[in-house]
């Protein structure tokens, strides 16, 4: 009777192989990219040879087939912020970083990124960070866009915080935003909005600068 | 924050740019770069082979030995690189794990070597990556119990003053350790032995009486087995209560299985002593006689086989239960099968499911005694898939408790092995050490030949002697006459100890002058140099003088032993106290003598204060009392 049942059991995995041998072959083909050459990315980018190069050497031991898939990028972003959940954030960057919207960041689409943040001119950081915000892409940023990235940003604080969070501070986070953003009160911020708001901000542009020399 | 990641970090920061509009307070001012340094090559030079890596990747782990400012320590300024006298196959996996963040571990490694490498660069080894982890920790738990096997084996060989209770305790323990001990192992086996045999042949009809019924020998030669089985029972009787009386802890023993055995194996005799030839408990008593077949447990002490076997079944329980389960789900099964199957036939044996299990068990291990057959085809159908399925149940969990009775045996014959071995090796090892510390008083003495050398100067013998010490040697031997120095005592071999401790207070001056010539030779000559220019005579006054000494010379400090209470008086410093007891140990008669320790001021040393060497006098050198009692203190302050 044993034997029975393992022959029938034996008869249902030698079907299975066959189509999982196709699936590999097509997964092999997508994963390794290597990124354009050195000389264009540096035109293309504000960084200088050596720059790029320890960049993408930091890429590269991370993510040895030359992407970051969302997976990837969530685990790497999370070990910085090991107190909370850092992974909605993560995902939004993710969203930021990938341009072309294929679910992989390459190496250009990553320089580029922190080329416009860290190289960038205050008008180029700004319009990244609407970009950010605006998770449709629909040239908006909603009240329950901005909800959603803040409440993703307290996320990551955890749950451990002084003064400890009680009531629904993201909401008021966003009503304090929206106060200061929408100027003609139409419950959106559009990019001219936001530009101008911002500059506007003194403390805020002097945060911005802060991270100037990062790399 | 895992620091494998390090290099995400100005991404990480970079992308906090998003987080500014959102904010509502300023942010913090940004920690300031020193002088930003290009990423440069380290060389790492390990044991010659050089690798190659950047700086910021062995930066990534800042707590080890590679990632901290410790490496700096094994910076060679001529090569401009770190050099490393270590292992470098071991060292390829250690750097493996900064440019990776993956802890691996080799196979071929010794785990001990390993994990000194490990502890060398600062490296804990549960960061071993998932894939190398369980190797590891097999490795190292194999390794730990080797070395537990060895430890266990050092407790055995203990202190020479134990009580007679433990002596006796190891005696039961380990039959090896004296004759007593192995007469009475062999004593009980064959007594345990004869106990069996009599208990089978008991049963052994031997010759019939007339009234033609076959009569057991037990019956037939009641008293000559009575008497076989009280001798045997006194025997354990009495083992049993000196195990008992040895044992360290009597608690532990009652409980133990082989206890249990003991008193289960003699309890039938007593109890069938104290009850009477009644009707209704004889019943009982025939019962009882059935425990006497435990005695054959008794072996199990003798037998390590059967140790192990007991030890294998009892770590194979799991196996051993699932094995059990399995099968009684099957008999069930079965036998209700073959109940219903058969229900049908006519003259059936399988009147119910019960009486099934019996031909379900009897198929199922392949027995198949025939006393029950199915009839009907339905039932020699079931009947045949069931002797097939009981062939695949019982094969199943017997190889576990194969492989694992295999595995606690052979770990047995490394024991023992490593038991034979362990003998041959620790005396090659006494030998080298006996070498060693040989060694150190050998040079001693050529050390004092040569200073007695270099005052008849005689250039080329001394030269010789040199030549024959390295300088590790000579700079070892320098640290251990130092120590002598400090402590005021000298080594001297195994049998001077034992004879000095031999000769008690008796003061013998031959035998030890001509072996210890050489110490003698020590104090005066070291006095003598500081007195070169005094004339020759004193020289060899002083010489002869401290020769007569004999024993004494053993401490450099010399106390005076019979007169204690005014070394006590002058003393300044507890100090003083405790090196006046130490010496009086030391001390085999009652001589004066003073200290002979090169000190600032040897012109307290009167030449003729060596002369006091015999007898007591105690008045007189009151004053090199003191003065020598203050020179005591100056020595132990050393």
């Amino acid at each position: 009777m044993g034997a029975v049942v393992g022959t029938l059991t034996m008869q249902t995995k030698q079907r299975q192989p066959a189509r999982d041998k196709v699936d590999d072959e097509l997964e092999m083909t997508m994963v390794c990219h290597r990124p354009e050459g050195l000389e264009q990315l540096e035109a293309q980018t504000n960084f200088s040879k050596q720059e790029l190069q320890v960049l993408y050497r930091g890429f590269k031991n991370e993510c040895p087939s030359g992407v970051v898939n969302e997976e990837t990028f969530k685990h790497i972003y999370a070990q910085f912020f090991p107190h909370g959940d850092a992974s909605t954030y993560a995902h939004y960057l993710f969203k930021a970083f990938d341009t072309t919207n294929n679910g992989s960041i390459k190496f250009e689409e990553f320089v580029m990124g922190l080329s416009t943040l860290l190289r960038g001119s205050v008008r180029d950081k700004l319009e990244w960070t609407f970009h950010l915000y605006d998770i449709n892409r629909d040239g908006f940023i909603s009240k329950e866009e901005m909800t959603d990235i803040v409440r993703a940003i307290y996320d990551m604080m955890g749950k451990y915080t002084y003064p400890a969070l009680k009531g629904d501070v993201p909401k008021q986070h966003v009503d304090a935003f929206f106060q200061k953003m929408d100027k003609n009160k139409d419950g959106v911020v559009t990019m001219e909005e936001f530009v101008l708001a911002c500059q506007e901000d003194e403390t805020m542009m002097r945060s911005m600068q802060l991270f100037e020399n990062v790399m | 924050m895992a620091t494998g990641v390090a290099a995400w970090l100005p991404f990480a920061r970079a992308a906090a740019i998003g987080w500014m509009p959102v904010a509502n307070c300023p942010m913090p001012p940004a920690p300031r770069e020193h002088s930003k340094k290009q990423d440069e090559l380290i060389i790492l030079n390990v044991s010659g082979r050089r690798f190659q890596t950047w700086r910021t990747t062995l930066d990534r782990y800042p707590d080890t030995l590679l990632g901290s400012t410790e490496k700096e320590f094994f910076y060679n300024e001529e090569t401009k690189e770190y050099f490393f006298d270590r292992d470098p196959d071991a060292f390829r996996s250690v750097l493996n794990f900064y440019r990776t963040g993956k802890l691996h571990y080799p196979r071929y490694e010794c785990i001990s070597a390993y994990d000194e490498e490990l502890a060398f660069f600062g490296i804990i080894p549960e960061i071993i990556g998932d894939c190398c982890y369980e190797e590891y920790k097999d490795r190292k738990r194999e390794n730990a119990e080797r070395l537990m096997d060895d430890q266990e084996e050092n407790k055995d060989s203990r202190l020479p003053n134990m009580n007679f209770r433990e002596t006796m305790w190891r005696a039961f323990e380990n039959p090896h350790t004296s004759t007593m001990a192995l007469v009475f192992y062999y004593v009980t086996g064959f007594f345990i032995a004869v106990s069996v045999i009599t208990n089978v042949v008991e049963t052994v009809p031997c010759g019939s009486t007339p009234n033609q019924k076959d009569v057991p020998c037990g019956e037939r030669y009641t008293v000559a087995f009575f008497c076989m089985d009280t001798a045997c029972v006194m025997i354990f009787t009495v083992e049993y209560l000196l195990r008992l009386f040895a044992a360290p802890s009597r608690y532990r023993f009652m409980r133990s299985v082989m206890s249990i055995i003991d008193v289960v194996a003699i309890l039938p005799y007593y109890i069938g002593l104290v009850m009477t030839n009644n009707e209704d408990v004889s019943g009982a008593f025939v019962t009882l006689r059935v425990f006497r077949v435990f005695r054959i447990f008794k072996f199990s002490r003798h037998s390590q086989g059967l140790r192990i076997l007991g030890y294998t079944l009892k770590s194979c329980a799991s196996e051993l239960g699932f094995l059990l389960f399995s099968l009684t789900m099957a008999i069930i099964i079965f036998a209700t099968v073959m109940f219903y199957a058969e229900k049908g036939s006519s003259s059936s044996k399988f009147t119910s499911i019960p009486a099934s299990f019996w031909y379900t068990i009897v198929t199922m291990t392949t027995l198949g005694y025939g006393d029950m057959v199915p009839k009907t085809i339905a039932g020699k159908i079931f009947g045949s898939i069931c002797s097939l399925s009981g062939v695949l149940v019982i094969a199943l969990p017997v190889p576990v408790i194969v492989s694992n009775f295999s595995r606690i045996y052979h770990q047995n014959q490394r024991a023992d092995k490593r038991r034979a071995q362990k003998k041959a090796r620790l005396a090659r090892i006494r030998i080298a050490k006996k070498g060693s510390s040989n060694a150190y008083l050998q040079s001693k003495r050529n050390g004092l030949l040569n200073e007695l050398l270099d005052l008849t100067s005689s250039e080329e013998e001394e030269q010789h002697m040199n030549k024959t010490s390295s300088l590790l040697e000579s700079q070892h031997h320098h640290l251990l006459h130092c120590l002598e120095k400090t402590t005021a005592h000298e080594f001297v071999d195994e049998q001077l100890y034992e004879q000095n401790c031999v000769e008690g207070t008796q003061f013998s001056r031959s035998p030890s002058l001509s072996s210890q010539e050489g110490f003698t030779g020590t104090c005066c000559t070291r006095r003598s140099r500081k007195r070169i220019p005094l004339p020759n005579a004193s020289l060899s006054t002083t010489h002869t003088h401290t020769h007569t000494q004999g024993l004494q010379e053993l401490s450099a400090i010399h106390i005076q032993c019979g007169d204690q209470p005014s070394l006590s008086t002058s003393s300044r410093s507890s100090l003083n106290m405790k090196s006046s007891e130490r010496s009086r140990i030391n001390c085999r008669g009652q001589q004066i003598t003073t200290a002979v320790i090169s000190l600032p001021s040897p012109t307290n040393f009167p030449p003729d204060g060596d002369g006091h060497g015999l007898a007591n006098p105690v008045s007189a050198p009151a004053t090199i009392n003191t003065t020598s009692s203050s020179n005591i203190v100056k020595v132990s302050a050393l």
